[in-house]
């Protein structure tokens, strides 16, 4: 007897309630002078949510992927684990998110259950949403700046940041607008450019104004990835990062923030002082400009093969200030590098790896050039954000501070992730079902 | 479609496959660079997770150096405390977050946070680690005696200066006094360092306290080094006790004259007459070592200063920067003439002066030397080094330097240095009832009438069981047998009486 996809999802669901009682264990055992017993009840209280995500699914998509909502789960089970060590009370706002993510899941399964692809008529709505939301931090009153880049949406005592909503609707933009037109695109008639010039123009504004290089790199690879999908036309690649890197270049020049960054990347360690732009005195670069990449890197170094264990890594200098800024929301890779070991934080990239080969296993899978689009552009996206940050934190390429998918401290984040989640799960659905049928 | 979509899952898990090569990077080949990088803050905070080890005085109750918990960020950090301040401070060191380590706190690391490679011990530091315990350090026994360490400070008061002591049977260094001291407490505090940096003492100069003079102090020997220029003569067979010289009240050296008169630490008259070399020894007559140096020349006395340890770093448990070796000196480098006859003034050389200079410990062990007949001690700091569970890790082996005089030639220097303190420029080390063999000395700062005084000693003198040596910088008029001399009686004192 074969499983049904459901229950393959229950059974990999449980084993996630495991791993998550074990993580949530540890860190208890470790930590228990700090923290209650109480919360252990987390492990349950997080199975009992995916139970829920379950049950919707069940009822709205039975034959949806059934590796996703399990994926998700164990992502952000790792991400809650670490987030709790780190601060108990980010780890109540982290579950109230993640809740939050699920209802938002639950809500786009139920809503997009019969058709998905009417999502095509809205294109246009989706673009101009992407835009506004990809430029509402600049908005005078609730836009905020933090560590130099202007991301964040500031209301109510809620911070938001829209760009990771935005990346979706440009992903459903892009994904619409490229099925309608790929012939002709890929025939290279001027005319039809148009829109697509606009979506590069605004990147590299949104680069400009924001100062967000890693946005713009993400918003720009999703654009030439679906680009390259859609066209099968390599040359288009070509000329547009070599565009990018040409827009990239100007703005390097231009902007001082986007430069100094780039030379932390690059030389991180100096044995002289330099000119220090936080202070406006002279220190070396790794006390000042780089100090972040460089303390994370010393992080990750002290966790060598198989970590310090959950619980027991360095995370505060002596006089209790924290070493890392930013710790558990752009820079929780190198905390989990530290207490997992390269075994462990190697486990996490493969768990990475899995969800995304689930993704385009969708999108080949898939029957029409929307749901194939779609799925590819919702893939991408997130391994492409999960390149960035994390290549980011190993000077792979210059740190740009963005989160890493479902695990990093961020609601935003979350909910955007979720939603990824249902889109690929709402493909696959309709997938399975027309192939067994 | 399908086939774009396969390059770009390719390339998609590429990059993927990229975050594990350069995680792997490093945390496996670029580790330990970053481990061992200055400013790598990790690598400090884990320092003082471990509890570190005591460090105890020679009582086993006095506490040099020892911890106070904090939690910081949930955290139980240990940060040392030194509850005896500024006592031995240079030779404890210090362990702190802000300026590292220094001193035997430095040099003692892997004992005292129990890393020291003993299998049971990395077995129980394991088991500790695993179960969050706290992994503790083991505790380090010192040879240093609280009571006359205390003492030699009191005595040194604002001068600068050193003492040192040590069981010149075994080398076991009882006093490592270096004046002006510090708190080492004061490091981690706020502005306290540089506090530390202005204390000069009555000898000015910048970071003055934090020299560790008895080690890493060079100071011209004067009159002292006749000690090691009498082993030559004597032992060398060249001279007995009793050879007589004439003494003019100068010698004659290079056709010019070298005049007693310029050597403080005589004892008048400037002219003695017909002297033997023992009474030229006593009342440490310059014309007479200047023609015992004459006629055995450089080579032998170098060769002899050599056998007692002159230009080798001594050996010691502190760190390697704070030792220096002794010998002759040319633009602050030690200088090994190639040729000693022709490069060094033999007559001066065999009073002290012409650019020769020794640490405190080197003039120690020349006077160690003479009272453990004839062999040098290996000097030694650490006792014993105790687990936490309380068994001892390990015990200390006292050594030996080798041999650098006959037993004989010890017996004879001992009479030599007996009279001096009975009746010659060291009378003032004297102790009733106990027999004391020392040396003086004085030598010229070119600074006017201020002298480095020193003085040499052990006790009993027919069975040695203390030997002290005794420096002070930049003395106004003050003379070996004067100043010093009291201080080295002092602590021989405590040391033979408690």
């Amino acid at each position: 007897m074969t499983l049904t996809y459901r229950n393959r999802e229950l059974i990999y669901l449980v084993l996630v309630g495991l791993i998550t009682a074990c993580g949530f264990g540890a860190v208890y055992i470790t930590r228990q002078a700090q923290i209650s017993g109480a919360s252990l009840t987390y492990a349950l209280f997080f199975f009992g949510l995916y139970l829920v995500a379950h049950v919707v699914a069940r009822l709205t998509v039975p034959y949806a992927d059934p590796y996703l909502l399990p994926i998700a789960g164990v992502l952000t089970a790792i991400g809650l684990t670490e987030i709790y060590r780190l601060g108990p009370s980010n780890a109540f706002k982290q579950g109230v998110w993640i809740v939050i993510g699920v209802a938002v899941f639950s809500l786009a399964l139920l809503a997009l259950r019969r058709d998905y692809r009417l999502l095509e008529n809205y294109k246009y709505l989706f673009g101009l949403s992407a835009i506004g939301l990809l430029f509402m931090p600049l908005l005078p009153g609730i836009g905020q700046t933090v560590n130099g880049a202007r991301l964040w949406v500031h209301a109510g005592g809620l911070q938001f940041q829209p760009g990771e909503l935005g990346k979706i609707a440009l992903i459903v933009f892009l994904t619409a607008y490229l099925r309608e037109k790929r012939e002709v695109l890929a025939q290279g008639r001027v005319k039809d450019w148009g829109p697509l010039l606009v979506i590069w123009g605004g990147a590299m504004l949104v680069l400009f104004v924001t100062y967000d290089l890693g946005s713009a790199l993400l918003y720009y690879g999703i654009f030439l990835a679906l680009l390259y999908a859609a066209t099968a036309r390599l040359s288009f690649i070509v000329v547009a990062l070599g565009l990018f890197l040409a827009g990239s270049a100007a703005i390097y020049d231009g902007t001082p923030h986007v430069r100094e960054r780039v030379t932390n990347w690059l030389h991180p360690w100096t044995t002289k002082t330099v000119y220090c732009a936080l202070t406006g005195k002279p220190a070396l670069r790794q006390d000042c400009g780089s100090y972040q990449e460089v303390q994370s890197l010393y992080s990750i170094a002290h966790g060598h093969f198989g970590g310090t264990g959950l619980g027991d890594g360095v995370f505060a200098a002596t006089n209790g200030h924290p070493l890392i800024p930013d710790l558990s929301t752009d820079f929780i890779y190198s905390a989990l590098a530290q207490e997992l070991g390269l075994i462990g934080v190697s486990a996490l990239l493969l768990v990475y790896m899995v969800f995304v080969l689930r993704g385009f296993r969708v999108s080949i899978f898939a029957g029409d050039g929307f749901s194939k689009l779609l799925a590819a552009g919702l893939t991408f996206g997130f391994a492409l954000q999960t390149f960035v940050i994390v290549g980011g934190i190993l000077r792979v390429i210059p740190l740009t501070g963005i989160t890493l998918p479902f695990v990093s401290y961020g609601g935003s984040s979350v909910v955007s992730n979720f939603l990824i989640v249902a889109g690929l799960m709402l493909v696959s659905n309709r997938a399975n079902r027309e192939n067994e049928t | 479609m399908n086939k774009q979509l396969n390059r770009l899952a390719i390339f998609a898990v590429a990059l993927l496959t990229v975050l594990v090569v350069a995680t792997t990077y490093w945390q496996t080949w670029a580790a330990g660079g970053l481990e061992a990088r200055q400013d790598n803050s990790i690598q400090v905070v884990a320092q003082f997770q471990i509890a570190r080890g005591f460090l105890l005085g020679d009582n086993g109750t006095t506490k040099f150096a020892v911890n106070q918990a904090k939690r910081v960020a949930g955290e139980t950090l240990f940060f040392r405390r030194y509850p005896e301040h500024g006592l031995a401070a240079q030779t404890i060191g210090y362990s702190t977050s802000s300026h590292s380590q220094t001193g035997l706190e430095e040099s003692l690391n892997d004992y005292l946070t129990g890393a020291n490679t003993n299998l049971s011990n990395a077995f129980q530091r394991t088991l500790d680690k695993l179960g969050g315990a706290t992994v503790h350090g083991n505790n380090v026994v010192l040879t240093i005696n609280p009571g006359a360490q205390a003492l030699a400070q009191k005595l040194l008061g604002d001068n600068c200066g050193a003492v040192v002591a040590m069981d010149p049977r075994t080398g076991a260094m009882k006093v490592m006094a270096s004046s002006p001291t510090f708190d080492p407490n004061l490091v981690d505090k706020r502005g306290g360092y540089a506090q530390i940096l202005k204390i000069k003492g009555a000898c000015g100069g910048q970071g003055s306290a934090l020299l560790n003079r008895t080690t890493d102090g060079l100071f011209t020997p004067g009159s002292t080094f006749k000690m090691v220029t009498a082993a030559a003569a004597l032992d060398s067979g060249a001279f007995t006790p009793t050879s007589t010289f004439n003494d003019p009240g100068y010698c004659m050296e290079y056709g010019k004259k070298v005049l007693n008169s310029g050597n403080p630490d005589q004892t008048s008259p400037e002219s003695f007459g017909n002297v033997t070399l023992a009474q030229g020894f006593q009342h440490s007559i310059n014309s007479v070592f200047c023609n015992v140096g004459k006629k055995i020349g450089a080579v032998t006395i170098l060769d002899y200063a050599k056998r007692f340890g002159f230009y080798s770093t001594p050996p010691l448990e502190t760190p390697a920067n704070q030792r220096v070796p002794s010998g002759l000196y040319k633009n602050n480098k030690l200088f090994n003439p190639r040729h000693p006859d022709q490069e060094v003034d033999p007559g001066r050389l065999a009073f002290g002066q012409f650019s020769m200079v020794a640490t405190p410990l080197q003039m120690l062990m020349v006077g160690a030397t003479i009272a453990n007949g004839g062999v040098v001690p290996r000097p030694y700091l650490v006792q014993r080094v105790v687990g936490h569970n309380g068994s001892t890790v390990i015990s200390a082996h006292p050594g030996d330097l080798g041999r650098a005089i006959k037993t004989q030639t010890a017996a004879e220097l001992t009479q030599m240095m007996v009279s001096v303190v009975q009746g010659g420029t060291g009378t003032a080390a004297q102790i009733p009832g106990i027999q004391v063999a020392g040396k003086t000395g004085t030598a010229e700062t070119g600074f006017g009438h201020y002298y480095t005084a020193w003085f040499v000693c052990f006790a009993p003198a027919n069975n040695p069981r203390v030997a002290v040596a005794v420096v002070l910088e930049k003395q106004l008029n003050g003379f070996g047998g004067r100043v010093s001399a009291p201080i080295a009686k002092a602590v021989m004192e405590k040391l033979l009486h408690g």
